[in-house]
């Protein structure tokens, strides 16, 4: 069901939270930017609203392709060294990561 | 009309190396000369090895002379957008997030290419992670309009527009996901074709909104566009949307269509807003075809207005979700200033990407988030439903529709960067294309007093490019403005003697 009545005031768009969904830490200045920025965007696509929506199924893609399966069969795969060469830090033919349970 | 080998088309030089009156190493080395000259002032490629395109043209060479070409497209250099994977190429997205990323594989359009032969040249520039309309937002700096440098040559595959229309590539592939192929191909004055969603494969594509994105080519022709589009198309098991679909031979079938068609103008496309110039030449090709006997007829595309706002969600959360990948553990850029695993997630993504790639980010998660997504992301795509029957009604009376690509000319560089919006509106003629998952090609069609190029734009019925490069082919041939090149030198000598020139070049 379509929940038009749970659009909050686009102005409110709350950036701090929003960053933080989006794993993203932005300065005090792109947060006053952005929120501007954002708002006349929000603010044009209000517009949407005007649309009469009953009953229409949303499309997600174009043209619906479903289903598609692969052939359960085992396929050559990068070599672990090639799959690696792009990581940041590594060891061992694995990932250095900071650690995550002390 | 005798050029520079980096001038001609596809078809001229394919003629000249199987007749061996020229050989890909030589065409290729012209290229390479010429892109050395020009490309300082352009700016289209992100990087490119001289090298490794000659070692690909010697094979064609060798090849050729065993008797053994793969066709037309065989020893021709072909630019490719830089979120295009080429094994061992750098693979940036014009972001620092991938600066150093070197592609471990193949996407299936650089697989097809080399399978025809093509030699694979240089990475080209775009907006970063191709969100943009001007090749602005590039971390790597801007590229510029080979017909006037102090203009924007469009986005986001502007590298790949302005590097044909400068004579650094004899074809080039693009990606668009709202107008990227066929807007800067009208801002550049060269052919671009932005196939039906799922006949290209997208494997090996950086993704960006994955059910808009598609890849296509840049041509100096129809015929050219056609001869590429024939080496990509396909279905390919790796990309679960490609579709099983038969691919003609696109060449032959431009030259045997003949109409008359049934042309649609969309009354929506021609109002408010557009340039009375692009007006003024598209109307010029809407008599045109109804000289060579096509029904012209007018059509409504009643849900016209609501494209961007509709195409600016959908997107925007699409581009959300495929850009969490970019969290500084496995590849890409990662922070070096990270107290723990958490913190190094935000400010990789903060030190790696640009802002508009940040404005995106936080749009889409704002209308993906809990409370919102209904209101938005899926009123957006209901709107988007109502959009497609509307191309679908219109094709139950018309072959194709006739339209503007851009409401305005190619504008200055920096005139529209403060302002995301005023930008993302330009993009009101292209971006429903996408919505319904269309063909669409802009060709040019004419130029401004102060000589800038206009594109018109086709759009077709799903999966029947044939009959859509057949329709743009025969407003090509009548008309010369797909052999006008840019003056390069006098580009060159207007720059460096501009304010502009002064300043930043």
């Amino acid at each position: 069901m379509d929940k038009g009545k749970q659009t909050s005031d686009p102005a409110t768009l709350d950036i701090d939270h929003i960053a933080k969904l989006a794993r993203l830490a932005l300065t005090a200045e792109e947060k006053a930017r952005f929120s501007e920025q954002l708002g006349d965007v929000l603010a044009y696509v209000e517009q949407l609203k005007e649309v009469d929506i009953t009953g229409v199924e949303p499309t997600a893609h174009a043209f619906p392709v479903y289903n598609v399966w692969a052939d359960d069969v085992p396929r050559p795969a990068l070599p672990v060294e090639v799959a690696l060469r792009n990581a940041p830090s590594q060891r061992d033919n694995m990932i250095v990561v900071p650690k995550v349970v002390e | 009309m005798e050029s520079e080998p980096y001038y001609q088309t596809i078809a001229e030089l394919a003629e000249q190396l199987d007749e061996r009156k020229l050989s890909s190493v030589d065409l290729t080395q012209c290229v390479i000369r010429r892109t050395k000259a020009v490309d300082p002032a352009i700016r289209a490629f992100n990087s490119f090895d001289e090298a490794d395109a000659l070692a690909q043209a010697r094979a064609s060479d060798e090849r050729r002379a065993a008797g053994k070409s793969l066709g037309p497209l065989d020893g021709i250099p072909i630019g490719i957008k830089d979120v295009i994977a080429v094994e061992g190429q750098p693979l940036t997205a014009s972001s620092r997030m991938l600066e150093n990323f070197v592609s471990p594989y193949d996407s299936t359009v650089a697989r097809k290419l080399k399978g025809a032969g093509a030699v694979c040249w240089g990475r080209l520039n775009l907006d970063e992670f191709a969100m943009g309309s001007s090749t602005e937002n590039s971390a790597f700096g801007a590229t510029r309009n080979p017909w006037d440098l102090e203009r924007v040559p469009g986005g986001s595959s502007g590298g790949s527009a302005a590097a044909l229309a400068a004579g650094e590539a004899c074809a080039a592939l693009g990606s668009d996901t709202g107008g990227s192929i066929r807007q800067p191909a009208a801002f550049c004055g060269v052919v671009g074709l932005k196939p039906t969603y799922g006949l290209v494969s997208r494997y090996g594509l950086i993704a960006f909104a994955s059910s808009l994105d598609q890849i296509g080519p840049f041509a100096h022709t129809v015929e050219d566009a056609a001869l590429v589009l024939g080496a990509i198309a396909g279905h390919d098991p790796l990309d679960s949307t490609s579709f099983r679909v038969e691919i003609p031979d696109y060449r032959s079938e431009v030259r045997k269509r003949r109409g008359p068609w049934k042309l649609g103008i969309p009354k929506e496309y021609f109002g408010e807003g557009l340039d009375p110039e692009i007006g003024a030449a598209v109307e010029a090709a809407i008599r045109f075809y109804r000289e060579q006997g096509c029904e012209i007829r007018e059509v409504t595309l009643p849900h016209t207005r609501y494209g961007i706002g509709a195409y600016y969600i959908i997107a925007t959360a699409e581009c959300s979700s495929n850009l969490a990948r970019y969290d500084g553990i496995r590849y890409g850029h990662r922070s070096k200033e990270a107290a723990d695993a958490v913190d190094l997630y935000f400010r990789s993504r903060a030190e790696g990407f640009g802002a508009e790639v940040k404005r995106r980010i936080i749009l889409g998660t704002y209308v993906l988030s809990s409370g919102y997504h209904d209101a938005y992301y899926l009123r957006a795509q209901k709107v988007r439903t109502l959009i497609r029957q509307d191309f679908l009604n219109a094709y139950r009376d018309v072959d194709a529709l006739l339209t503007p690509i851009s409401p305005i000319a190619p504008f200055k560089a920096g005139e529209k960067a403060a302002d995301p919006l005023a930008m993302y509106l330009c993009d009101v003629y292209t971006i429903g294309v996408n919505l319904a998952g269309l063909p669409g090609i802009s060709v040019p069609c004419g130029f401004s007093k102060s000589g800038l190029p206009i594109g018109l734009q086709l759009i077709g019925q799903p999966y029947q490019e044939a009959e859509l490069l057949a329709i743009a082919g025969a407003y090509e041939r009548a008309h010369d403005w797909s052999t006008r090149r840019p003056d390069m030198d006098k580009s060159i000598a207007a720059w460096n003697a501009s304010s502009a020139g002064r300043t930043f070049g």
